[in-house]
């Protein structure tokens, strides 16, 4: 059938207690704009929660926005809850007020890749893309 | 007064406002003169003063407010240069703030962690990963007590960044002042307090709206009777321009949340005119210099009108406008943090002109992580530099009278005035927070602020033109990851050598006034004597209160 | 993941929550496989599963209410199914899926299965994967599946098509709203609902939609047409599913529910035939000169007779 008509479908999410969500709210803006279908899960989300909605929503990639320095935990924490129900091989991408000594770290761990406050959004967009793309390649089946 | 001609009106203000002002302390200097001697105006007005200068402008520290709060402004005295701080540990926080007052600071503002002003203790789950990471962490009494160890809390003015919370902070707060033997009536300070902007603009919010509208007409109405000059909120704009609002929908949904908190107020029997006075603001300072004069201008004219229009209040000091401005956060970028402190600059003269009563500048290094001490001394230093060496505070409301600034002030203040009746159609702030009209306003200006960054029409230095090569890293200021260990370890020794049963007992009475009517301070107050924790006493509010769902 | 049909069919029987989601991300994006997994689900679980429709004007609380529905058939053990469908913009063919928001509460609960879906272009109606959709999630244990969506467009006249029944739900203060609402709408509802019945203007709104029902055949057993509800509150909840649920039964009970199930089953195939159809209709359209003057009717037609000649 149409080919066109598959969407990526990403989640956006805030794990922990971080209440700013202008930045998180401007990128599913932006992903809707750019074709994208986002869930977004709203503020103060346990890496469980986002987790969980990750897999019951199929999606092909995670964003996570963190400004209140929680990442180096919370990040992490979300990549640990996906693996604990199977969904490890969902990319996440994260960011967010992140030094960057931080980022290889959180790479490290799992992370695709970490944006810093002043990334175009173009960048954005099309890290998310490339995600997807190779997220949806690595479980065709149908 | 009827008899009394337009031109006189200038000399009536002389005699009264600014004389009583006077008498109560006079101006900083005996003389404020330009370099050769000339003498600087205390305030200049129009050759022929008419009615409409008189209806619009006034004269400062008179309705409308327009030009100023008080009859000498800065020349009286200089805003407070608060500087907001608070980081990891109480005691690390004490030290930052010795610092802050050793450097020049005239007031404290006190930044608290997430799981604080949450009403989460720092061993809870939900803490982790998160204390002490964007102020300092505060489960008991005891730890206020050492973040205000050596700091004599009659003498330095105290504003603590809490709203849900807030209770509790305050009953802390009072107990520290009667450990110190500071009387109740002594205690001077601000809580923020502002729940309604935490839905739409923060998050920071715990129970509903409703309960959490009781929680501040008890706190009103003990400070009332208790402590008659501590100011009880801090009806705040900055977090909801931070958010993303325009200059207009700031000015608008603040002065709408102060009616929605004054109309409680009222509706629980309080007299508008006996707590109206502590009612204290907090506005955000952007870069569009003019605009946010314009804006400051707008919002005080605007609220001396509604207070008197709806609420009917009768004492001058009921239609003041007295605020707290922050220089915008957003604004800051993690490129060429150098030029942070220009923005941050132009933001506080915006503020200083626009007639502000006390101000903290941001850091430089603010978009990366908390500020170092070093760019925390610069950010004050730009806030000595305008009151010192500009020559701006030498004189009240200079731009008084330009044709653009009056213009826009009056534009400012109709459209504001415009969005808060649309609101008031729709039922008023909570029924527009329930439904989602108010996020939508500020997401449609956020979103549209974005993309024009994004598409270049809007040119951020540094971002999307004049990019350049990073200098060599900066030294950031890091919170210490063994924090948290080290402040669970400390809760965990307070609740061994509090009186558990005590405890127990003050919980439960909060529990049953909570679901009662009667008045939350004093359970609270008992709660907090005997070391009862955040996380405690805000546990058995969720379990009367629920918790709030977006 | 492997992903073939057996698979997906195998981790639908065993509730696992990927399985259920891969498969709905297949019947969504049309993949040919997709066919295998539907043939492969329990009929009997999809006969008896109990299928609502939420919808209503936006700001009315349709989500803080399904989020509440949900709790409501928790308490029961049942385990419960919830499609939320937002419109694609129409610009970009993306879309701000929202409604999980409020019903984060269950995000964690393993017996709750919730999906967002867009419409992806049928004119802010219902995707033509939420029937294929809802058989999923039956087929995966849901005794009850709630389909909530934003009344724009078409999307109000499709739930009630593919629901067994189907709950307008307004909220005072929308008095503009529900004059401009399409007439059809408040005569094919089952259910009104006045929510956020704690605001002023609640009584009065309710006795309009009974007034606006009038005459409409009555509801069997005595059960009122119109319902009020405070969702914020979880009042009234309670009782808006009893009675869905006793309707419910009186209509399988009278052969209504039957009857419906199968006119929604002919009309979702004539559904797919048309998206099946449509990109090679507008294929040939796109080979054909562009002669303006024509009437598109008879374009239309002569389409229409080729498509159907002898060629398939």
């Amino acid at each position: 059938m149409n080919v066109e008509a598959s969407r990526y479908r990403v989640l956006i999410g805030k794990p922990g207690l971080d209440g700013h969500d202008r930045g998180a709210k401007f990128i599913a803006r932006a992903l809707r704009d750019a074709g994208f279908e986002v869930i977004y899960t709203g503020i103060r989300r346990t890496p469980e929660e986002i987790a969980a909605a990750a897999v019951q929503e199929d999606v092909a990639a995670i964003g996570l926005s963190s400004l209140s320095g929680g990442h180096s935990r919370l990040f992490p924490a979300v990549l640990e809850a996906l693996q604990a129900i199977g969904a490890g091989d969902i990319p996440v991408l994260g960011g967010g007020i992140i030094p960057e000594e931080e980022i290889a770290a959180l790479q490290a761990a799992g992370i695709r890749q970490i944006f810093t406050p002043g990334t175009p959004i173009e960048t954005i967009l099309a890290a998310f893309r490339e995600a997807c793309a190779e997220h949806l390649r690595q479980n065709q089946g149908a | 007064m009827k008899e009394m001609s337009d031109q006189d009106r200038y000399d009536h203000w002389r005699e009264n406002e600014l004389r009583k002002s006077l008498e109560r302390f006079p101006e900083r200097k005996k003389k404020f003169s330009y370099h050769g001697g000339m003498e600087v105006p205390r305030v200049a007005v129009p050759e022929k003063i008419d009615p409409t200068y008189l209806e619009q402008l006034g004269f400062p520290g008179q309705y409308p407010f327009t030009r100023g709060v008080q009859p000498t402004m800065h020349r009286g005295r200089l805003w407070t240069m608060r500087q907001y701080a608070g980081f990891s540990t109480a005691s690390e926080t004490n030290r930052r703030f010795r610092f802050l007052l050793d450097q020049g600071t005239t007031g404290l503002s006190v930044a608290f962690d997430l799981p604080t002003q949450i009403g989460y203790d720092s061993d809870a789950a939900q803490s982790s990963g998160e204390v002490g990471k964007v102020g300092v962490a505060i489960d008991t009494l005891a730890d206020l007590e050492t973040l205000f160890a050596e700091i004599p809390l009659d003498k330095v003015s105290i504003s603590m960044t809490i709203n849900s919370p807030a209770a509790v902070l305050l009953a802390m707060y009072v107990a520290v002042g009667e450990k110190q033997g500071v009387a109740r009536e002594k205690l001077s300070g601000t809580i923020q307090n502002d729940i309604l902007k935490e839905y739409v603009a923060r998050g920071t919010y715990i129970f509903p709206p409703r309960p959490s509208l009781r929680l501040i007409t008890d706190i009103f109405r003990w400070c009332s009777a208790n402590t008659p000059t501590f100011n009880t909120i801090s009806i705040s704009g900055y977090h909801i321009r931070e958010a993303g609002a325009t200059a207009i929908q700031e000015v608008a949904l603040t002065l709408a949340n102060g009616c929605t908190y004054v109309q409680a107020a009222t509706d629980a029997g309080l007299d508008v005119d006996l707590f109206a006075p502590r009612l204290a603001f907090f506005f955000n300072a952007s870069s569009n210099l003019l605009e946010e004069v314009a804006k400051f201008r707008a919002a005080r004219r605007l609220w001396a009108r509604l207070m008197k229009e709806r609420f009917g209040a009768r004492k001058p000091a009921s239609l003041m406008l007295r605020f707290h401005t922050q220089t915008a956060g957003h604004t800051l970028t993690a490129q060429q943090i150098d030029n942070n402190i220009v923005r941050v600059t132009i933001q506080a003269l915006a503020a200083v002109l626009g007639g502000t009563q006390s101000l903290h500048t941001n850091s430089r290094d603010e978009a990366l992580s908390l500020p170092t001490e070093d760019s925390v001394r610069t950010a004050l230093r730009t806030q000595q530099i305008i009151a010192h060496e500009s020559g701006v505070a030498d004189t009240i409301d200079p731009l008084a009278g330009s044709y653009y600034l009056e213009q826009l002030t009056d534009r400012i203040e109709n459209e504001a005035r415009e969005l808060i009746r649309k609101i008031d159609e729709k039922g008023g702030v909570i029924p527009c927070i329930e439904d989602g009209f108010i996020k939508r306003q500020i997401e449609s200006a956020a979103y549209d602020y974005q993309q024009e960054i994004e598409s270049g029409e809007r040119i951020i230095v540094g971002i999307n033109r004049f990019q350049g090569e990073e200098r060599e890293k900066l030294k950031l200021l890091k919170i210490d990851p063994a924090v948290e260990e080290e402040q669970v370890a400390r809760l965990a020794r307070v609740k061994t050598e509090r009186d558990s049963a005590r405890v127990a007992n003050t919980l439960a009475e909060v529990h049953r006034v909570a679901a009662g009517d009667g008045n939350l301070m004093e359970p609270i107050l008992s709660a907090v004597k005997a070391y009862a924790s955040l996380g405690e006493i805000c546990g058995v509010l969720r379990e009367v209160f629920g918790e709030y769902r977006d | 993941m492997v992903t073939a049909p057996a698979n997906l069919i195998e981790g639908i029987r065993r509730r696992d929550p990927r399985a259920i989601a891969r498969a709905i991300s297949w019947v969504e994006s049309g993949a040919p496989l997709s066919g295998q997994v539907m043939a492969g689900l329990e009929q009997d679980l999809i006969d008896q599963a109990r299928v609502y429709g939420i919808t209503g004007p936006p700001g009315a609380g349709k989500s803080t209410l399904t989020g509440r529905l949900i709790g409501h058939y928790r308490r029961q053990e049942a385990r419960v199914g919830v499609i939320a469908i937002d419109p694609s913009s129409p610009l970009s063919g993306g879309a701000l899926l929202g409604d999980r928001i409020r019903m984060m509460d269950h995000a964690l609960d393993p017996d709750v299965i919730m999906r967002s879906m867009a419409s992806r272009g049928r004119l802010g109606g219902l995707c033509a994967a939420a029937g294929a959709t809802v058989r999923i999630l039956a087929g995966a244990g849901c005794s009850v599946i709630i389909i909530e969506t934003v009344g724009v467009g078409q999307s109000e006249m499709d739930v009630i098509r593919l629901a067994d029944l189907t709950a307008l739900v307004v909220a005072p203060g929308q008095g503009d709203d529900i004059q401009a609402m399409k007439a059809g709408l408040l005569e094919v509802a089952d259910l009104l609902v006045v929510n956020k019945g704690d605001c002023p203007g609640a009584e009065a709104l309710a006795l309009d939609l009974e007034t606006a029902a009038r005459d409409r055949p009555a509801l069997p057993a005595g059960l009122s047409r119109v319902c009020m509800t405070t969702a914020s509150e979880n009042l009234g909840v309670a009782e808006l599913a009893k009675t869905l649920d006793r309707l419910d039964s009186k209509r399988r009970q009278s052969g209504e529910h039957q009857a419906k199930r199968a006119l929604a089953q002919r009309l979702e195939v004539v559904d797919w035939a048309l998206e099946m159809l449509r990109p090679r209709l507008e294929k040939m359209i796109g080979a054909t000169e562009a002669v303006t003057r024509d009437d598109p009717r008879q374009l239309a037609s002569a389409l229409i007779a080729s498509l159907t000649g002898p060629e398939r």
